[in-house]
């Protein structure tokens, strides 16, 4: 007992306070939000475009490079090959949309963050959010990183977000990985199971486009391709605040936030 | 003892030619390998491949003597749709028979459990071990499993889809009452067909497959295609990248280690340490991400060395959070070990003893728990642990508590070395130049990943392409090693078992 109550002190109580303070400080080398300089690039140039793994960036003939944040792996590879050092990794980790085109960026194009949900749903869902998480195919990352929100430091269910057992108790459906066939069908069935109203929830870039797994006959590319989706949540995997910042926006429970950056 | 010539030895690492491997016909093929098991190596892989303009599929297989520290590699040739299974003789191969029959359409005749692995289609169109239609899709965890039959018998089916945020398989009991006879696992949901794209895709891919194979290994998977890249195209990498990327392998071994035992202790109903342990995991995973801005590492490895160097203000900010997170891991974790009623839950449940750990060929903190020396960094050294050498815990329980133990261990001297090599790392450049893979040659690499041995094989053609590409996860190894500890057990104990492992579900889907 002594030895609980001192490992206790211990440990402390670490809980962040975000929303309501700053999120803890991004590593340095955080690999965010793509940024193109276009006032660098060079007419002709495909550097990005060839270096990309999943074809995120993609260059139509005399145009400038777009970028398609659902197929992003965050990877560095288009930053390594740019040679006018044109493109670089923002730390900014607010990435979630509501409607898939929306992570399709032209240069001149602001990310629009994702809304909160209508005002029936808010109502419903809005202090309490039950979610069902299935891995379709995830490699076990985004799953991570959706699991450590329920840890004692970021304590998620302070807002009322919950996951849950079974698709009976879920509102939601938490969805990672590319969806491969052979989860195809206990994913729908997982979905059916679920009670009206639901929401679905892609985490990832796998769940959003099949992310490096993209044009796989093993996989579905990504959660839209089989179900309707109500967010999307970019990354590789994103990082825990990039989910709960998207989750928190869904549910409008962060007033003061900008909508678009 | 094997002649010379029946097997070609090389080491981890290195590459060889394909024409040097010795091939022989089936029946010796099959006599050499088993002589070699029963001498004590271990399969490390056993794989089919196209034999080219022939039709037919050569297999090779490679043997890892621990105690040399070298491999042994040798191939055969099949012609037809069968062959004698080997498993009968030789129980190390009944998974990697199995593969080869679902991926090849070749059938191992004799074979005592012939199922398929994954639930994929054969890659060679119109050949199918099981002569299932062509045109209709393979349904996952479909066909029979193994059952006991009585009175009052009951099976329980779990999965795919699981209670907690985990990934999907199938576990398939055989109980009577809250007795378990039996546990057939059966997976492949999360199958990606990596193996496949490493070949057909395009080669800027390749590194991003082994960052994404198993989430939760990408610094372990990167770190063995980089070493098959390097070691095909006589890349020398620097001592001080072989170090950074030694620093990187143990950060995702603590990451691991310590969020399991966080797990393990929910598992048994002592919440300080689960609560602890879930953020110190994150904690160290915030290390691998100071060192390359991801916090399971991708982005860290690149062939000829790393993706990031580590300056001095870098080293400093990892040796004040090393501290940090060693007293937060030693306070949680010797809690754990020093409550009777969770030792009460982990002593003498879920039994894997030695003998079956050598026959199944068990590896990782598994198998040390059982008390074998089985260490890729200790027996099968690259990279840094040439020069810097860790100390090798084994415990002789065979049980969840020796299991964990063994990781409580293992995480104390990471820890040591995370430090000993941050104090003293090496000048020098972080990344060298890879050039060309050397054509028609094959390239083991082994990697002591946190749960155990990662293999990769990779052959070339002709023209410096990857003709095959073969991947093996600690877990292809080991989910037959957590069926087995599940005999005659109470099916409560499940969760706490299997954590105890926490083996890849992906990383054996591929």
């Amino acid at each position: 007992m002594f030895d609980i109550l001192q490992a206790r002190i211990h440990q402390k109580h670490r809980t962040i306070r975000f929303p309501d303070a700053p999120p803890p400080p991004v590593p340095d080398r955080f690999r965010g939000r793509p940024e193109i300089d276009t006032a660098r690039c060079v007419e002709g140039c495909r550097a990005c475009a060839e270096a990309c793994p999943t074809n995120a960036v993609a260059i139509a003939d005399g145009k400038l490079p777009v970028i398609d944040l659902g197929r992003c792996i965050f990877c560095n590879d288009c930053v390594q090959a740019c040679p006018q050092e044109a493109i670089a990794h923002s730390t900014d980790y607010r990435l979630a949309v509501r409607e898939h085109e929306n992570l399709v960026l032209e240069p001149a194009d602001a990310l629009v963050l994702a809304e909160e949900l209508g005002k029936k749903m808010k109502r419903l869902l809005g202090r309490s959010l039950k979610l069902r998480v299935v891995s379709a195919g995830g490699c076990g990352a985004c799953e991570a990183d959706v699991n450590v929100l329920g840890t004692v430091g970021w304590d998620l269910g302070r807002f009322g977000i919950q996951y849950v057992a079974s698709p009976r108790h879920a509102d939601g459906l938490l969805i990672t990985g590319p969806v491969t066939q052979n989860m195809k069908a206990a994913l729908l069935d997982t979905y059916a199971a679920m009670p009206e109203p639901k929401v679905v929830i892609a985490v990832g870039s796998c769940a959003i486009s099949g992310g490096p797994f993209i044009d796989h006959a093993e996989v579905n590319n990504g959660v839209d391709s089989v179900l309707p989706v109500d967010l999307y949540i970019p990354g590789c995997p994103p990082h825990p605040l990039t989910i709960l910042d998207g989750l928190l926006r869904l549910l409008g429970r962060v007033d003061d936030y900008k909508t678009t950056v | 003892m094997t002649a010379p010539s029946e097997l070609l030895t090389t080491r981890n690492g290195e590459a060889v030619a394909l024409e040097k491997i010795p091939r022989h016909d089936l029946a010796a093929f099959q006599r050499i390998a088993s002589g070699a098991v029963e001498g004590g190596q271990r399969v490390a892989s056993f794989f089919g491949y196209d034999a080219g303009e022939l039709g037919g599929i050569d297999l090779l297989m490679v043997l890892a003597n621990d105690e040399d520290g070298q491999l042994n590699i040798l191939s055969t040739s099949i012609e037809g749709n069968s062959f004698p299974s080997m498993t009968p003789d030789c129980n190390q191969v009944h998974l990697f028979e199995r593969e080869i029959a679902e991926q090849f359409g070749v059938r191992p005749e004799g074979h005592p459990w012939l199922k398929p692995v994954r639930y994929q289609a054969s890659w060679r169109p119109g050949r199918d071990a099981w002569n299932r239609p062509g045109n209709q899709p393979i349904v996952p965890g479909s066909g029979d499993f193994y059952r006991v039959e009585g009175d009052e018998i009951h099976e329980v089916a779990v999965g795919p889809v699981h209670a907690g945020v985990i990934e999907p398989g199938h576990f398939r009991f055989q109980c009577h009452g809250e007795h378990v006879f039996h546990l057939e696992i059966a997976l492949g949901y999360q199958h990606r067909g990596v193996e496949k794209a490493l070949v057909e895709q395009p080669a800027k891919r390749a590194l991003h497959y082994a960052e994404n194979l198993c989430g939760d290994t990408a610094i372990g998977h990167s770190t063995a295609y980089c070493q098959v890249v390097e070691a095909l195209s006589g890349c020398r990498k620097t001592v001080r990248a072989q170090a950074l990327r030694g620093i990187a392998l143990e950060f995702e071994r603590l990451a691991n280690h310590i969020g399991d035992l966080g797990a393990l202790s929910g598992d048994a109903g002592f919440l300080p340490t689960a609560s602890y342990c879930g953020r110190i995991r994150g904690d160290f995973l915030n290390m691998t991400a100071v060192l390359c801005g991801n916090r399971f590492g991708r982005g860290m490895l690149r062939p000829g060395g790393a993706g990031y160097d580590l300056d001095d203000a870098g080293i400093e900010d990892l040796l004040t959070r090393l501290e940090a997170g060693e007293k937060d891991a030693a306070s949680a974790i010797e809690l754990l070990f020093d409550t009777p009623s969770v030792l009460a839950r982990f002593e003498g449940i879920g039994l894997l003893p030695a003998d079956v750990c050598r026959e199944l060929g068990i590896v990782g903190p598994a198998a040390r728990a059982a008390g074998l020396e089985r260490d890729v960094r200790h027996d099968h050294p690259s990279g840094i642990y040439r020069f810097a050498q860790l100390p090798l815990p084994t415990w002789n329980s065979g049980d969840v508590f020796g299991r964990a133990f063994v990781r409580w261990l293992e995480i104390k001297h990471s820890i040591t070395f995370i430090r000993d090599q941050l104090h003293a790392l090496p000048a020098g450049d972080v990344r060298a130049v890879t050039g060309p893979l050397k054509p028609g040659h094959l390239a083991v690499s082994l990697i002591e990943g946190w749960r155990g041995e990662l293999c990769h094989v990779a052959l070339t053609d002709a023209q410096g392409k990857f003709r095959r590409y073969k991947v093996t996860d600690p877990s292809f190894h080991n989910w037959a090693g957590l069926a087995y500890a599940l005999r005659d057990q109470q099916i409560s104990d499940f969760p706490l078992c299997n954590k105890s492992f926490n083996l890849s579900y992906c990383g054996h889907d591929l």
